[in-house]
């Protein structure tokens, strides 16, 4: 696909000194990307960055599902930016697209309606005694990486190339919604044709796949699946999806949202056990990849410290094709070496989870 | 002997510099492009009588190539102009009675549109393109196959908040229907769909032509927009729209869609009435006539007349008109003094 588009959509991004803000539910589902990021940005590229422990939410997943009130999502996200100020910092960056859409939204918000924010303003000081401080830069985590794509890419132990037949991987990528759907110009090549991920794919030796269904929802869609009835709405998206990006047999999926690749990955699990149906190849799931994840891998990370045990599509066949090393028997040994249990086996994995390591061994 | 400058040799340039040539004015015709004859010079048939465009501007280039009272030069920009004197990008400067400002139009750049692929996927192409392959007698897709589904879609940068274009283009839905017809013409097994908001058919013989294209060619009309396109796995397009009279989405597969894109004003045109005063742009973009009713070709500067679509989307019988109404209009100030 000729992607030239996306170099009009350029933003500015910081260097470095960052403020962190983590997702309110990455955490639960990918464990270690944020941890990830962490050390990549502090450890691999020697990057400034502050993980503030008391930073809150910011209540996205609330406002969009009409719980939260805008005047509330406003006062929150103004002591974020006010935690960010009181730590010296003027680049804020977001784990989460909701959160990185809310920061977008509100700050576009206040630009247009002055008064907004000095109600805001207010409303911080009467209830926290904090002063606003508006960010000088704000990004999502992904443009971070993206923009020290190249730095990663000179540092890279892998790349992403099929050690077996020296191919570039077949990869989708997926860009969730709040990142540039809602003001095209926060992202990088705009709504249409994002090149955030598609860039750091490209850089580390991969194919992106361009596929019908490209720009569909993932399925999440907050309403669609936190209102319980709906779930059916949010299976048949992503089953969409699948069934459109199957036929060009990707490697893996990447994506920057929490809900897209939670989603993604796991619905694949019920859709496999509903219908018997898998997309990857060889009768297994396709894997879903954080772009953490990813970039983890292409710096030689282990793949358990990534947190990629916690997946629910099986990683295993995706780490053989990259060429990383890893350990089958430590797959499910915490931090300590304590073992986390195992989950059952499962149709989407095309075999017991034991598979692999009886394999190994 | 008087001297007048047109500025632009479109249809609607050339009328005004020929009329005014036959009444005894000498006429300088700057043109920005190596050829005179404005947009038509790269349109293959015109709506709704199928005439080939060639018909219409053969005998209007000959008549101000051969007329001696008019100077062609081509490759001319403009840079700007005030009563009496039209300065070139070049720094030259021409002194004259009086100016006809007939720029015409910028053709919308599809490429704006992002979600529909123009630029990206081979086989979405604009209208202005596709007249473009019926003048070189080759309509086919990028790998030479003959295309079996193709869709057209309506009001591409016309009518659209999101691409500050609120105005309607006015030929677009014609030429939509014109386009669609010599598709099927030429490709009578092929299945043409035309997506639109409205069909405005303002002009003679355009409903019939409208008719015609579904009693006749069994051409399909749709009313709605295309939301976005993607690639399918076999190399064709994927279009998905809304059916908005059955109120239902839908998808489909084709080979080809063509994008009928709007009249946008020129850049130029803000540059234009900065340089004089009164002379202005509409919220459109396109210059603001003295009166809209009697004064279509008049500015509000002294000495300077608007002729075609610089003021608005016109077709070729109204831009070949409104040059001889700028001629008159110039005579008239020119026999005053």
């Amino acid at each position: 696909m000729k992607r030239s588009s996306w170099t009009e959509y350029q933003k500015e991004i910081a260097d470095n000194d960052y403020y962190y803000a983590r997702s309110c539910i990455r955490q639960n589902f990918f464990p270690g990307s944020e941890k990830a990021f962490l050390n990549i940005i502090g450890k691999d590229l020697g990057l400034n960055i502050f993980d503030d422990p008391i930073h809150t939410s910011c209540t996205g997943i609330g406002y969009h599902t009409d719980i939260v009130p805008l005047e509330t999502i406003m006062t929150v996200v103004a002591r974020q930016f006010a935690l960010m100020g009181e730590a010296g910092y003027e680049n804020f960056i977001s784990s989460c697209i909701t959160s990185f859409g809310v920061y977008t939204e509100i700050l576009a918000t206040w630009e247009e309606f002055p008064e907004m924010e000095e109600k805001t303003r207010e409303s911080l000081y009467k209830a926290t005694g904090r002063q606003l401080c508006k960010p000088k830069n704000l990004a999502h985590t992904s443009d971070i990486i993206f923009h020290h794509r190249e730095q990663i890419a000179r540092q890279a132990k892998h790349r992403l190339v099929n050690a077996y037949t020296g191919e570039p991987l077949k990869v989708v990528e997926h860009i969730g919604c709040h990142y540039a759907k809602l003001f095209p110009k926060s992202g990088i090549g705009g709504s249409e044709f994002p090149y955030v991920l598609a860039g750091m794919v490209e850089s580390w030796g991969g194919e992106i796949i361009d596929y019908p269904e490209r720009r569909h929802c993932c399925g999440f869609g907050f309403r669609n699946y936190l209102v319980q009835a709906n779930r059916g709405y949010s299976i048949a998206n992503s089953h969409r999806k699948l069934e459109s990006m199957a036929p060009y047999k990707p490697d893996f999926i990447v994506s920057n949202c929490p809900g897209c690749a939670m989603f993604l990955d796991k619905w694949q699990y019920t859709i496999a056990e509903m219908e018997g149906k898998v997309y990857g190849q060889n009768g297994r799931g396709i894997p879903v990849l954080t772009y953490e994840e990813m970039a983890g891998l292409v710096l030689g990370y282990d793949p358990w410290e990534l947190g990629m045990q916690m997946h629910q599509v099986d990683v295993e066949p995706l780490l053989d094709k990259i060429g990383v090393e890893y350990d089958p028997a430590a797959k499910y040994l915490g931090r300590d070496g304590k073992y986390i249990g195992r989950p059952e086996a499962a149709v989407v994995n095309s075999c017991s989870q034991n598979a692999f390591l009886n394999i190994k061994k | 002997m008087k001297h007048v400058t047109v500025i632009g040799s479109g249809v609607a340039g050339m009328r005004c510099a020929a009329e005014l040539a036959r009444e005894g004015v000498r006429v300088t015709l700057l043109e920005k492009e190596e050829a005179i004859g404005g947009k038509l010079r790269r349109w293959h048939k015109l709506f709704p009588t199928f005439t080939p465009a060639d018909e219409v501007l053969s005998p209007l280039k000959k008549e101000v190539s051969e007329n001696e009272n008019i100077t062609i030069r081509t490759e001319c920009e403009v840079k700007d102009v005030r009563t009496g004197c039209v300065t070139l990008a070049t720094g030259e400067e021409i002194a004259c009675d009086a100016i006809v400002i007939a720029t015409g139009f910028t053709v919308f750049d599809a490429s704006v549109k992002e979600e529909y692929g123009y630029g990206i996927y081979d086989n979405v192409i604009t209208s202005a393109d596709l007249e473009e392959m019926f003048n070189k007698g080759s309509v086919t897709l990028k790998n030479g196959e003959k295309p079996k589904q193709i869709a057209i879609l309506h009001c591409v940068g016309s009518r659209d908040e999101k691409v500050c274009q609120r105005h309607c283009s006015k030929v677009c839905c014609v030429t939509g229907v014109k386009q669609a017809i010599e598709l099927k013409s030429l490709f009578p097994q092929a299945e043409v769909f035309n997506f639109y908001m409205d069909i405005r058919m303002f002009g003679p013989g355009y409903e019939e032509m409208y008719r015609e294209a579904q009693q006749k060619y069994n051409i399909h009309f749709v009313r709605g927009r295309i939301s976005e396109v993607g690639p399918t796995f076999d190399h064709r397009l994927q279009i998905k729209a809304e059916d908005t009279l059955t109120g239902r989405p839908l998808k489909i597969g084709v080979d080809m869609l063509v994008l009928m894109v709007g009249m946008k004003a020129n850049d130029m045109n803000y540059a234009l009435a900065r340089s004089v005063e009164g002379l202005s742009v509409q919220p459109s973009g396109f210059m603001q006539p003295s009166d809209p009713f009697g004064g279509i070709v008049r500015s509000n500067a002294d000495g300077i007349f608007y002729a075609g679509a610089v003021t608005a989307p016109k077709n070729v019988c109204e831009a070949a008109g409104e040059g001889a109404s700028a001629a008159c209009a110039v005579l008239r100030m020119l026999n005053k003094d």
